[in-house]
C-alpha cells in the first residue's frame, strides 16, 4: 500500500521554497530536449506550465478538448487573481496572503504548498504583464486593485470582468510562441482517456481524436494533468458544460489518491435557475459585491418589485450578521445565508430562491459612470439572460456549483502517488483547503504552471536523462488501449432509451439536493441509493448515438457522466466520513448555535485521500495529518 | 413557439452537405439559442436520429467557441451577441431559421456547423506574443501605461477568436481578428519592441493560409460580438506601413 508523504522540505515556512530550489537536481539544457513532456489541459494552470517548460527547453506535447487551447474554460474567470504586492499599502504580505487562504479554507490546507502559492504570486503578476496582460490602471499609469470576499485587503488584480480571459490569453500566446519555436508541439480535439503506467511510473496516455475517433498513445518521462475542476457533476453549475472529472478520475482509478473530494465551492453568487431546459448556470463576479449590497425583504414572501421596497424594510443580511465583512464574506458562509434565507421564506422571485444584489447605494455615491468601468460586462451579460438592466433594478442571484477544491491528492513537488504523473491547477486538492477565496484559482493556477511545476519536473527527471524515448508498442499500452475502446463499445452498444443528458441532469440534482450545501448523514446515505440506482438504469438504459470513428459529441458526453456516476459516490461518501463541517462541507449535524460551520478538529484535521480498491470494493481512506505551525487554528470568525 | 428550422448538415469534411428541414412545436421564448439545438437534439436521438455537431463550452460568451451563421448573419439577429447568448425571445412564432456553419475557405467544415478555425491560431503563432520567458519580467509596475493606453488594449484583447468577423466578410478576411491582436500588442509599452516583426509576421501568415483582404466593407465590426472596432484594422496598417518603410 503506498505511504502517504507530503515531502515537505524542513526549515521555516518562508525559506522552504527557496532551500528546495537552491538544492534541487537540475537537467542541463542539451539533456532537456531529449526529456518528453505529456502535459493534458490547457486552462491557464496548462498553457503555463506548456510555456515554461517549453522556454526551459523540453520538448512538451500538449493536449486538450477544445479546438483550441484559447478557450479552456480558465477564460470564464471574471473577477481577477491575487498577489500580494501591497500596492495599497493596506498591510498586505507574502504572510497575509498565506494567512488569509489558510483562514479562509478553514484550516484544512497543507501550510507548506500554500505559503509557497503566496509566495510566487508577485512573480506571476510580473509575468502576466509583460506578457501583456492589459490589467486594470490607475491615471498614474500603475496597476490597480480591488477587494475580494475573506479579506481586508485589495489585492485583487483584475481586466474588468473578464480577468480569466486575458490572463489565459497571455499564456496562450506565450504556449503558442513557444510552438513557434518548436518545444511544444499541440494536439487539440483530444480526449485523454486512459493513463499508461509502466513499472509504477506514468510514461503516456490514451488520447481519442475528437474529429476521427482514433484512439492514440503518446508516451514521455513525465505525464502532468491540468485538467480542471469537476463542478460539473451537478449538471447546472457556473463551469463551461464541457468540463468534466474524467482525467483526474482516470487517474484516480489508476492508482493516484483522491483529495477531499466532497469539498465543493458554491459560489453565493449566480444568476438563478430560470427553467427546467436550462443548461448552465452564470456567474456574477464575486467582485460586484465590492460595490453591491446583498438584501431580502424583511416581511416574509413579500412579491413587491425590489424597487417599491423602502430602506427600512430590507434586510441587509450580511452586513446585519458579519459586520467586520458584511458583504465581502467568503463564499461558502454568503451561500449558507441566502439559502437559509431562502428556506425560511424570504427568498425573491417567482422561485422565491433568490436573493437581490443591489448597487442603487453605489451608483448614487460613484456615479453610473464608474459602475460601468468597473462591471460593464458583467451588467450585460446579465440583462443578456435576464433582460433586466440592474442600473436600474437589483439583480437577482443564488448559489450555484462553482469550484472544486477536492482533486488528485498531490506532494509538495506536486506529484501525485502514482511516480511520475503530476497534477497542476484546479486539478489537484492542493491549496484551497475546505472553501477557496476568490481570486485565488486564477493565482494558484499561474503559480503552479510559471513558476512551481518547472521546478520540481525538473527535479524529478534529473536522473531520467538516461532513460530513452518511451515506446508506444508495449503490453502496457496495449491493454490501455483495450481499456479504453471496451468502454466506448459498451456505450455504443447499449441503445437504450434516454439520452445522455437526461441522466446528468437526474444525477445533477440528486448531488445538489443530498450532496450540496448542507449535508447530512440520512440524506448522504439516501443520495448514494439513488446514485447507484441511477447508475445501473445508465448502464442499462443510455442511447448513444452513432459511431466510435467520427465525431460523435454525445459519445464524449457519454464518457464522462459514465465517470460521474463514479466520483459522485466518491464525493458521499467522503461527505459521509467527515462527520464535522469545515469550509464549504456543511454537516447539519456540526453547526453553532448560530448555524456556523462547527469544525472538529481534534478528529478531522487532516486531509482525506483516498485509494481506489477496485470498482467493487470500498476506497480506502489515507490521512494526511495537517500540522499548523505558523498560524493559530481558530475558529473562523467573519463576524 | 412553434420553429422551422434549415440546418446544414454534413457528414464530415470530406462529405457534401446539404439543408435538412426539421420542426420544433413547443419552443419557449426564454430558452436560449443553443438550449433550443439541444432540445432538437434529444428529440433526434431519440428518434434515432444523428443529432446535429456544433460547438459550445462556456455559454455565456466568452470562450468563443460556439459560432453559428443564422438567417444569413454569424451569430444572428443580436447586437453584440455570441451564439449562445442569444435567446429564442429575439424570434417570432412559426417564424424559419436557417443555419450554417462559417463559411470561409480558411474554415473547411468538419461536421455539420463546426468549422475548423485552426487558422487563427497559426496567426498567433506567427506572431501574436511577446517574447518574455517565465522569471526574466521586470516588477510589474516599473512599465507604466497610460490608463487610456490599458483600457484601448483592453478593448481590442476583449476578441473571443470566434471567426465572426470573417465569416460576416464577403472576402473572408481576418483582417480584425490579426488588427485588434496588434493593436493590444502595440498600445502597451510591452510589446511595442517587437510590434515592427509582429505585424509583418502575422500579415503574412493571413496571406498564406487563405484568408482574403480587406475592402472596407465594416461587416466585421457590424456583426462582432465583442464590439471590435474596425480602427484597429486602420492602426495594423499604419504600423505595416511603418515596418515596411523602416
Ligand atoms: C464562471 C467562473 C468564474 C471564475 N472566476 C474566477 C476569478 O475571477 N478568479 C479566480 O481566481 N478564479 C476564478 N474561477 C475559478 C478558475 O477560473 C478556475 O479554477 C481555473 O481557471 C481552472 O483552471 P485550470 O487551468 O486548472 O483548468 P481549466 O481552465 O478548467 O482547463 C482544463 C483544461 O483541461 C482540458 N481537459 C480536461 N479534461 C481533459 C481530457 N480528458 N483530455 C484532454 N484535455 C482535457 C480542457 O480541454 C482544458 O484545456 C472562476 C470559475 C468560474 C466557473
Ligand atoms: S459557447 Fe462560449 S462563447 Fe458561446
Amino acid at each position: 500500500m503506498a505511504k502517504l508523504d507530503s515531502k515537505i522540505p524542513g526549515g521555516p515556512l518562508s525559506k522552504k521554497w527557496s532551500t528546495y530550489k537552491s538544492s534541487m537536481k537540475l537537467v542541463n539544457p542539451a539533456n532537456k530536449k531529449k526529456l518528453d513532456i505529456i502535459l493534458v489541459g490547457t486552462g491557464l494552470a496548462g498553457s503555463a506550465a506548456a510555456s515554461s517548460l517549453g522556454e526551459l527547453g523540453y520538448n512538451v506535447k500538449v493536449f486538450c478538448f477544445q479546438d483550441t487551447p484559447r478557450r479552456a474554460h480558465s477564460v470564464a474567470a471574471q473577477g481577477g487573481i491575487n498577489a500580494a504586492k501591497n500596492y495599497k499599502n493596506d498591510g498586505d504580505s507574502v504572510y497575509r496572503l498565506f494567512f488569509d487562504m489558510i483562514k479562509g479554507g478553514d484550516f484544512r490546507a497543507r501550510e507548506a504548498n500554500v505559503y509557497r502559492a503566496a509566495e510566487v504570486s508577485n512573480a506571476t503578476i510580473d509575468h502576466l504583464t509583460a506578457s501583456g496582460v492589459p490589467f486594470a490602471r490607475e491615471y498614474g499609469g500603475t496597476l490597480d486593485n480591488r477587494s475580494f470576499g475573506g479579506v481586508q485587503v485589495s489585492r485583487t488584480f483584475y481586466a474588468k470582468g473578464q480577468t480569466g480571459q486575458q490572463c489565459l490569453l497571455g499564456a496562450y500566446s506565450s504556449l503558442k510562441r513557444q510552438i513557434s519555436k518548436g518545444t511544444v508541439k499541440m494536439f487539440s480535439r483530444r480526449e485523454m482517456l486512459e493513463i499508461v503506467i509502466i513499472n509504477g511510473k506514468a510514461r503516456g496516455i490514451i488520447t481519442r481524436n475528437l474529429v476521427t475517433g482514433e484512439i492514440e498513445r503518446h508516451s514521455g518521462h513525465a505525464v502532468i494533468l491540468a485538467t480542471g475542476g469537476y463542478g460539473t457533476i451537478y449538471y447546472l453549475s457556473t463551469l463551461a458544460v464541457n468540463s468534466n472529472a474524467s482525467a483526474a478520475w482516470i487517474a484516480y482509478k489508476n492508482g493516484a489518491f483522491f483529495g477531499n473530494p466532497s469539498f465543493v465551492q458554491i459560489h453565493p453568487s449566480s444568476i438563478p435557475v430560470l427553467n427546467d431546459y436550462q443548461a448552465k448556470l452564470t456567474l456574477m463576479s464575486e467582485s460586484l459585491r465590492n460595490d453591491g449590497r446583498v438584501w431580502v425583504p424583511k416581511k416574509k414572501g413579500d412579491k413587491r418589485p425590489a424597487n417599491d421596497i423602502p430602506e427600512e424594510e430590507r434586510d441587509y443580511y450580511l452586513e446585519r450578521k458579519y459586520p467586520a465583512y458584511g458583504n465581502l464574506v467568503p463564499r461558502d458562509v454568503g451561500s449558507r445565508a441566502a439559502k437559509e434565507r431562502c428556506d425560511a421564506g424570504y427568498g425573491v422571485g417567482d422561485t422565491g430562491l433568490a436573493v437581490n444584489l443591489d448597487f442603487k447605494d453605489a451608483i448614487a455615491k460613484q456615479g453610473k459612470k464608474a459602475i460601468e468601468d468597473k462591471y460593464g460586462n458583467l451588467f450585460e451579460m446579465y440583462e443578456k439572460i435576464t433582460g433586466i438592466n440592474s442600473y436600474e433594478e437589483p439583480m437577482r442571484i443564488y448559489p450555484a456549483g462553482h469550484y472544486t477544491m477536492g482533486g488528485l491528492w498531490v506532494d509538495y513537488n506536486l506529484m501525485t502517488t502514482i511516480t511520475g504523473l503530476f497534477a497542476i491547477g484546479e486539478a489537484n486538492f492542493s491549496d484551497h483547503g475546505a472553501n477557496r477565496l476568490g481570486a485565488s484559482s486564477l493565482m494558484q493556477c499561474s503559480g503552479d504552471g510559471y513558476f512551481i511545476i518547472p521546478n520540481t519536473i525538473t527535479n524529478y527527471l534529473a536522473d531520467k536523462i538516461r532513460t530513452p524515448r518511451i515506446a508506444t508498442d508495449t503490453p502496457e499500452f496495449d491493454e490501455a488501449e483495450k481499456t479504453t475502446k471496451e468502454k466506448i463499445d459498451k456505450l455504443l452498444s447499449i441503445n437504450g432509451s434516454k439520452t445522455v443528458t437526461f441522466f446528468h441532469k437526474q444525477l445533477g440534482k440528486i448531488m445538489w439536493d443530498y450532496c450540496g450545501m448542507a449535508r447530512n448523514e440520512k440524506d448522504l446515505k439516501k443520495a448514494m441509493e439513488l446514485v447507484n440506482e441511477l447508475q445501473i438504469e445508465f448502464w442499462k438504459d443510455v442511447k448513444v448515438p452513432g459511431t466510435a470513428d467520427e465525431l460523435n459529441q454525445e459519445l464524449e458526453k457519454a464518457c464522462r457522466v459514465a465517470d460521474f456516476f463514479e466520483i459522485a459516490k466518491l464525493m458521499i461518501t467522503d461527505a459521509l466520513n467527515r462527520k464535522e463541517s469545515c469550509g464549504a462541507h456543511f454537516r447539519k449535524e456540526s453547526q453553532t448555535e448560530t448555524g456556523e460551520a462547527m469544525r472538529i478538529d481534534k478528529e478531522y484535521s487532516y486531509v482525506s485521500a483516498w485509494e481506489y480498491k477496485g470498482i467493487d470494493n470500498p476506497p480506502h481512506l489515507h490521512k494526511e495529518e495537517l500540522k499548523f505551525e505558523n498560524v493559530e487554528v481558530k475558529v473562523r470568525d467573519y463576524k | 413557439m412553434k420553429i422551422k428550422l434549415k440546418i446544414w448538415r454534413q457528414k464530415n469534411a470530406k462529405a457534401k452537405g446539404k439543408f435538412v428541414n426539421y420542426t420544433l412545436d413547443d419552443v419557449s421564448p426564454e430558452m436560449s439559442f443553443l438550449e433550443m439545438l439541444d432540445a432538437l437534439n434529444s428529440k433526434l436521438i431519440l428518434q434515432d436520429d444523428e443529432p446535429v455537431a456544433f460547438e459550445h463550452d462556456c455559454r455565456e460568451g466568452i470562450c468563443g467557441c460556439c459560432g453559428l451563421y443564422i438567417n444569413g448573419r454569424p451569430h444572428g439577429p443580436g447586437e453584440k451577441t455570441t451564439t449562445c447568448e442569444l435567446h429564442m425571445r429575439s424570434f417570432k412564432d412559426g417564424q424559419t431559421i436557417v443555419i450554417e456553419p462559417w463559411r470561409a475557405k480558411a474554415f473547411p467544415v468538419i461536421k455539420d456547423l463546426i468549422a475548423d478555425r485552426n487558422a487563427f491560431d497559426k496567426i498567433i503563432i506567427a506572431g501574436g506574443f511577446v517574447s518574455v520567458n517565465a522569471g526574466s519580467a521586470p516588477e510589474a509596475n516599473s512599465i507604466l501605461i497610460k490608463k487610456k493606453n490599458a483600457d484601448e488594449a483592453f478593448d481590442s484583447a476583449a476578441c473571443i477568436g470566434c471567426g465572426a468577423c470573417v465569416a460576416a466578410c464577403k472576402n473572408a478576411s481576418a483582417m480584425l481578428f490579426i488588427s485588434a491582436k496588434i493593436s493590444q500588442l502595440t498600445l502597451l509599452n510591452q510589446g511595442k519592441v517587437e510590434a515592427m516583426e509582429r505585424v509583418q509576421a502575422m500579415v503574412a501568415k493571413m496571406d498564406e493560409l487563405g484568408f482574403g483582404n480587406c475592402t472596407n466593407t465594416y461587416a466585421c465590426e457590424a456583426e462582432c460580438p465583442k464590439g471590435i472596432k474596425v480602427t484597429n484594422i486602420a492602426r495594423m496598417n499604419r504600423e505595416f506601413i511603418a515596418a515596411k518603410v523602416s
